[in-house]
């Protein structure tokens, strides 16, 4: 048996990387175009609501005095392309949004283009830093909640999560705001500054960057104090869902095999649990994230109302309580763009975490 | 000696005896049924069981909670209390019928879907598909706008984000009903394809669909809820959850206005989560195939 | 001196729905240092439980009692964090299936050398140059790269010898082996027996291979104990134990195996599985646990609970009837059709 071993057959193989590079730009590709055409499905469905609204944009615009001069009204419509039939109409509408005109605000009288400008980075940096807020404290809870599985932190840890998810996210934000601004008074109640401060010089339009980038600490520190409340209330949904996704995708790693030989590797079950568990549940983790994201913007909408934050979700508010058409659309547009763009990115970051996918 | 032998003897750990127990003997689901009986019972019995009506104007407003008034009175003097018992006679039929709706239509389109392939598949797919591109309150939002507003628009629109969860759910099913061996022997007995469909499918779906039904309740409440919250769902001076709250934070120093109906909200939300949650559970696949064994 | 370790009347009990029952029931056996030895049985036998009772990685309330030291020390009441020290340290695992037990997110690198450096205290450099050499031994070509290369990238047979270097590289004394090879084709099975025949000779390591084809044994086990729904059926040196088996159950094993060396031999040519199939956990019949599926049985066989006794020189047998001719001979039991 001693001169067989010389014999054993040296197995031949390689890592192999190159080919399957080619599967992962293959993948993204597809996402990308998946990505494009949901893109243009959006405008076909913003296109259509338009539509739909009662009652006829000519006498909405030019009031009824207007509306009884015949060659005032053709006029308009001519101005305005309705005379057209509808492909036409949706074919100039599409060409408009991609030259970034998406009409004019009715409220605002500004370019709904301008509005959008000015709010995105506010209800951006709102949603960043719930969500950031949000997969800290979910994930960690989450990975409580399964390491004593069925034990009593878990059975507290689901009611925790079930609440957070059934929530009524408005009333929380008035209840919070009640309490913890008019009650105690111990954080502010609305904006995104002190009174007395003025906003930071503009690069991302996020205070707290633009803050921190000029180095004015004060203003940064206001600018923070504004940001807890309303996200503190946008996360208490999403950290429900967070919660209760990582603990089910920790619970089904803890069960393969690797992790039992993990510990039979004698490794101290902290490492066990952070390095052979919950590194690759985070790779379905971070897709849910995507999902949560979608959420949080569906919750700007009702917090931003109540803390008075200027960003989309209450200009979608205000738009929606105006009828204010092009703007409702021109959110809707911009929120399903993000939404898509924010999922697509998920996908890239699964392909470049996960060693199966990027290597396999 | 065989060579694929099945995987050394099953452990059997106490989870899954705790599983095996009926899901009504799950205290979470216990407590949901409690909650959700009591408010349906509270909605039948809303005439009667509130103190007054919820539309009469007729005590001071604003004030406080008391005797006279448990849960305050709003801003135009009308008791909170009653408003709140009625506001489950707009809240929960709603939710059922949008779940309903939903249902309905998601699996109409997912089995018809799942069932023809084809064009037929891909064409539906891609309308999910584009629905779930918005996130669910701005569609909803835009489509609410757009019909105007009123509580039936609202509806209509929470169904129309509704839909496409349960139609993917459905088609995935179908999918996988439509390979398996009991279908395929149906139909080469002759079967019908839509009879196969109705026949031998159906009963398979059904209990996924149910959980997702189940949970879904809690998500229809509070999306409505949130819509009626924005006034693009119920007008006043109709007594509903969320339009009620949003006379909460008008007058946000009077807590007693929105703290009472959001309760209400919050309750109805976390009861249908928590029977939800039970369910999918003992119904999930791998705790069921746990129980089987 | 005691071997490195000795298991004396080992009992497992697991919980089931139905209260605890015996996976593993009064076994016994030594393995010395630089001994192979081999616990052979059908699945559900109790022969993984008996590893996993060793490492100290028992389900939630399952119940041991009897004994199992190693190098003196008694594992079954050792402290969480002594029973963690030891585990991987002392006493490795590599496991039935590569393609499963090895972390498919974690480069190579990490998952050889992270219980190495936490075990031995070895800077990331030395760990590093340790599981080059490691993967070299056991023939990984290209062990530099393959540190950073992830399991996915490997064959089955590759994946084995990586999970064999992750089981050594903290230089334990004793490698549990679970069915090291079930998963590998034949030619990969040769040259994984006779890694562990050499590092058993070269570094003196004990190995405990637990499996149920005695095909494996024989090539490499000294001894070999074979197991029946949770206990020990015969147990003795290889060549005695496969060449002239005592216990009905051991020869069903040896038929069920192909022969293609011995096809003249009309007496082993046929492939003759054992009928029936092994009882599950908590249903285990009376007496002989074996006797339902036995040709052999005598009715004391359903009422008798058979203890192993020595019928030769470190030869055990729980078979009181002993049926078996001694010359090693398939034997035909009356009413067989010939």
């Amino acid at each position: 048996m001693s001169s067989a071993d010389s014999a054993l057959p040296v197995p031949v193989g390689r890592p192999r990387t190159r080919a399957s590079r080619r599967d992962l730009w293959r993948f993204l590709a597809k996402r990308l175009v998946a990505g494009a055409f949901l893109c243009v499905g959006i405008t076909l469905v913003s296109f259509v609501l338009t539509q739909l609204v009662p009652g006829d944009p000519a006498a909405a615009n030019l009031g009824n005095r207007a509306v009884e001069d015949p060659a005032a009204v053709a006029a308009f419509r001519a101005q305005y392309g309705l005379d057209k039939p509808l492909p036409v109409q949706y074919a100039v509408y599409l060409g408009k949004l991609v030259r970034g005109d998406l009409g004019e605000s009715q409220q605002s009288h500004r370019t709904v283009k301008a509005d959008l400008a000015e709010y995105i980075p506010a209800t951006f940096e709102l949603a960043l830093f719930a969500i950031v807020l949000s997969l800290l404290v979910g994930v960690t809870l989450g990975v409580v909640a399964a390491v004593f599985r069925d034990r009593w932190p878990d059975q507290v840890l689901r009611v925790v999560s079930l609440a957070g998810v059934s929530m009524p996210t408005f009333w929380i934000a008035l209840l919070a705001f009640f309490v913890f601004f008019y009650k105690l008074g111990w954080l502010p109640g609305g904006g995104r500054l002190g009174p007395a401060l003025t906003p930071p010089p503009r690069t991302t339009g996020m205070f707290t960057v633009d803050a921190a980038l000029a180095g004015q600490w004060g203003v940064l520190g206001s600018a923070l104090e504004h940001l807890v409340l309303p996200g503190l209330v946008l996360a208490t949904y999403t950290v429900g869902m967070l919660l209760r996704f990582t603990r089910a995708s920790m619970l089904e790693i803890l069960g393969n095999d690797y992790v039992r030989a993990a510990r039979a590797k004698g490794l101290p079950e902290r490492v066990v649990v952070v390095r052979h568990v919950l590194r690759p549940a985070l790779i379905s983790i971070i897709t849910v994230a995507g999902l949560a994201f979608g959420s949080l913007l569906s919750g700007t909408v009702l917090v931003e109302t109540i803390y008075s934050w200027p960003g989309l979700g209450q200009y979608a508010y205000t738009s929606a309580k105006n009828l204010d058409l092009p703007a409702i659309m021109g959110v809707s547009v911009v929120v399903a763009a993000v939404y898509i763009a924010i999922n697509l990115l998920v996908d890239l970051l699964y392909g470049v975490i996960d060693p199966r996918i990027r290597l396999s | 000696m065989s060579a694929g032998s099945v995987q050394a003897a099953t452990v059997t750990t106490p989870d899954v005896a705790r599983a095996a127990r009926a899901p009504w003997r799950s205290p979470l689901a216990l407590v949901g049924l409690t909650i959700i009986v009591g408010w349906l019972v509270l909605a039948v019995l809303a005439p009667w069981a509130a103190p007054s009506d919820p539309l009469a104007q007729d005590a001071a407003i604003l004030q406080a909670p008391s005797g006279a008034h448990w849960f305050g009175t709003d801003e135009l003097g009308r008791d909170v209390l009653s408003r709140v018992v009625h506001g489950a006679r707009i809240s929960l039929p709603l939710a059922f019928v949008l779940v309903a709706a939903s249902t309905l239509i998601g699996s109409v389109v997912g089995a018809v879907a799942g069932f023809f392939g084809r064009w037929v598949d891909s064409v539906a797919m891609r309308l999910a598909d584009l629905v779930f591109a918005f996130p669910g309150i701005i569609l909803a939002l835009a489509i609410a706008a757009a019909l105007g507003p009123q509580l039936r628009n609202a509806v209509i629109a929470v169904v129309i984000v509704s839909w496409p969860g349960y139609a993917r759910l459905v088609r995935s099913l179908v999918l996988a009903a439509r390979t398996s061996q009991y279908v395929v022997s149906s139909r080469l007995l002759g079967a019908s394809g839509l009879r196969t469909l109705f026949v031998d499918v159906r009963p398979n779906i059904a209990g996924p669909v149910l959980v997702m039904s189940a949970l879904d309740i809690g998500n229809a409440v509070l999306l409505l809820s949130g819509l009626s919250f924005l006034g693009l769902g119920a007008q006043p001076p109709t007594p509903e959850w969320g339009a009620m709250v949003a006379a909460g934070s008008q007058n946000f120093d009077r807590w007693w206005v929105g703290l009472f109906p959001g309760l209400a909200i919050l309750t109805v939300v976390l009861a249908f989560n928590f029977v939800g949650d039970t369910l999918r559970d003992v119904l999930d696949p791998r705790t069921a195939r746990a129980l089987r064994e | 001196m005691e071997p490195l370790l000795r298991v004396e009347d080992l009992r497992v009990e697991l919980p089931t729905r139905r209260g605890l029952r015996p996976a593993v029931d009064g076994l016994s056996f030594d393995v010395a240092e630089g001994e192979i030895v081999g616990i052979a049985g059908e699945s559900g036998s109790g022969k993984t439980m008996t590893a996993m009772t060793l490492l100290g990685l028992l389900p939630h309330g399952a119940r041991t009692s009897g004994s199992a030291r190693f190098d003196g020390r008694e594992l079954l009441t050792l402290g969480r964090r002594q029973l963690r020290d030891l585990r991987g340290r002392q006493i490795a695992m590599v496991s039935q299936d590569p393609s499963t037990a090895l972390h498919p997110i974690l480069p190579v690198g990490t998952q050889v050398t992270e219980h190495m450096r936490h075990h031995l205290g070895l800077s990331k450099s030395a760990a590093r140059a340790e599981a080059v050499e490691l993967l070299a031994t056991v023939r990984i070509p290209d062990p530099e790269r393959a540190l950073g290369a992830y399991p996915g990238q490997f064959s089955g047979g590759m994946r084995q010898r990586i999970a064999i270097a992750v089981a050594l590289a903290a230089r334990p004394r004793l490698l549990l082996a679970d069915e090291p090879t079930t998963a590998l084709d034949v030619t990969v099975q040769a040259g994984i027996l006779r890694l562990l025949d050499r590092l058993r000779r070269e570094r003196g390591l004990a190995v405990l291979v637990i499996t149920h084809d005695l095909g494996v044994m024989s090539a490499v086990a000294d001894r070999v104990a074979v197991m029946y729904a949770g206990r020990l059926a015969e147990s003795g040196p290889r060549a005695q134990v496969l060449a002239t088996p005592r216990h009905p159950y051991t020869r069903g094993l040896l038929d069920a195996l192909p022969h293609p060396e011995a096809a003249d031999d009309p007496a082993r040519v046929a492939l003759r599985p054992i009928p029936g199939s092994p009882p599950s956990l908590g249903d285990v019949p009376a007496g002989c646990p074996f006797h339902p599926r036995c040709a052999f049985a005598v009715p004391a066989c359903a009422t008798d609970r058979p203890e192993p006794v020595p019928v030769a020189a470190g030869h055990l047998l729980a078979c009181p009837p002993d049926p078996l001719p001694r010359d090693g001979a398939a034997p035909v039991p009356e009413g067989a059709p010939a």
